[in-house]
């Protein structure tokens, strides 16, 4: 067959050649397997646990998002528009985060159903290996065993060179993103990522904190002065009080008593 | 013939589709060799695509050596090139 440039030939092993008793190699080999299966299944807890934290950060991430959000509303009921703006610039910075957080997920993802699917691949392999290592141990004789054993090799070192690399290339991106994610973690912790945007000096915070703590004290006030008996209510509103509520009284009065009025001159003007 | 992408397993692919799969590789070199990331992302994942559909998935449990191996899907040329001047990439 013609030469693939890109292709690589795969090489059977030759490990056993190195070997006094070929079944020794066999099971050295299969320590090597079990070994490995161990490490790929580290591994894949290793990219499930990167793949959680990027979870968390992501929802914190949101709930800033949310709470800037909220703030935004808060600030245009308040009509401080300037403050609104803020907290939404502030807003699309985290998005940006979010947005990138979520491409590090999906690889983390990726990468975790790939290291899975090369695990139970793996497993396969050395369960089948080892049936045939016990089948040939069994009825070894020394001719029939160099051959025997030279099969059994097959597939599995290629398998495993491939899985051990897998693993490798996992651990890699797992430490980049891991790297990345504690740098989130502490933008998180610091409460910078709050001012990603925004101008040193406003504290949209602190602002709204007390534009809503002022009107708290308006709606006590009130609610107290209701609470008070009418005479001193009187006397805390002044000259006013008196005053003002029989006439409004008596506007309200007026538009019930129109209505009943208002008939009989329609019934009086139609015969 | 058994082909194996690697970080995905092997596939069993009919020998008259190996003719297609030589020109897709030729390709891929070729963009290898000229650094041209583009045209090596594009030949590379129809040659990757062309085994995958074309071949049938080994099974898990089977033990046997492939005659060809492929990088993962996720190589650059560059990845490339270099495993091309590594001579032992399937260790034996």
């Amino acid at each position: 067959m013609k030469r693939m440039g890109l292709i690589f030939r795969s090489k059977a092993t030759r490990a056993l050649d190195r070997a006094e008793d070929p079944r020794e190699t066999l099971d050295y080999s299969y320590t090597k397997q079990r070994e490995l299966l161990v490490k790929v299944r580290r591994g894949v807890a290793d990219v499930a646990t990167s793949r959680k934290r990027v979870e968390l950060q992501m929802t914190q991430l949101q709930q800033q998002g949310d709470k800037l959000h909220g703030q935004a509303q808060q600030a245009l009921g308040a009509g401080r528009e300037d403050l609104a703006r803020e907290a939404l610039t502030r807003r699309s910075g985290l998005q940006q985060q979010i947005l990138d957080l979520q491409t590090q997920h999906a690889a983390l993802q990726a990468e975790e159903e790939k290291l899975t699917l090369a695990s139970q691949r793996l497993q396969a392999k050395v369960e089948a290996f080892r049936t045939k290592k016990e089948t040939i141990k069994a009825s070894y004789t020394a001719a029939e065993a160099q051959t025997k054993i030279g099969e059994a090799f097959s597939g599995i070192s290629e398998e495993m060179s491939d899985v051990g690399l897998a693993v490798e290339r996992a651990e890699d991106k797992t430490a980049q993103m891991q790297a990345r994610a504690g740098a989130v973690d502490e933008l998180l912790a610091s409460g910078a990522l709050d001012d990603v945007t925004a101008a040193p000096n406003s504290d949209i915070d602190r602002e709204l904190a007390s534009i809503s703590a002022g009107s708290d004290v308006d709606n006590e006030l009130a609610a107290l002065k209701a609470e008070l008996p009418s005479g001193e209510r009187q006397a805390i509103e002044g000259g006013t009080g008196p005053a003002a509520a029989p006439a409004s009284r008596d506007g309200a009065e007026q538009p019930e008593v129109r209505p009943d009025q208002d008939p009989p001159p329609t019934r009086g003007g139609t015969p | 013939m058994i082909v194996r992408i690697m970080g995905e397993g092997q596939f069993d692919v009919p020998d008259d589709a190996v003719d297609a799969l030589n020109v897709l590789d030729a390709e891929v070199e070729a963009a290898v060799e000229t650094g041209d990331d583009m045209a090596f992302a594009t030949a590379f994942s129809q040659l990757l695509e062309r085994v995958r559909s074309h071949g049938v998935r080994v099974a898990d449990d089977a033990l046997v050596d492939s005659a060809l191996v492929l990088p993962p899907s996720d190589s650059t040329a560059a990845d490339v090139e270099r495993l091309l001047g590594d001579e032992g990439l399937i260790p034996g």
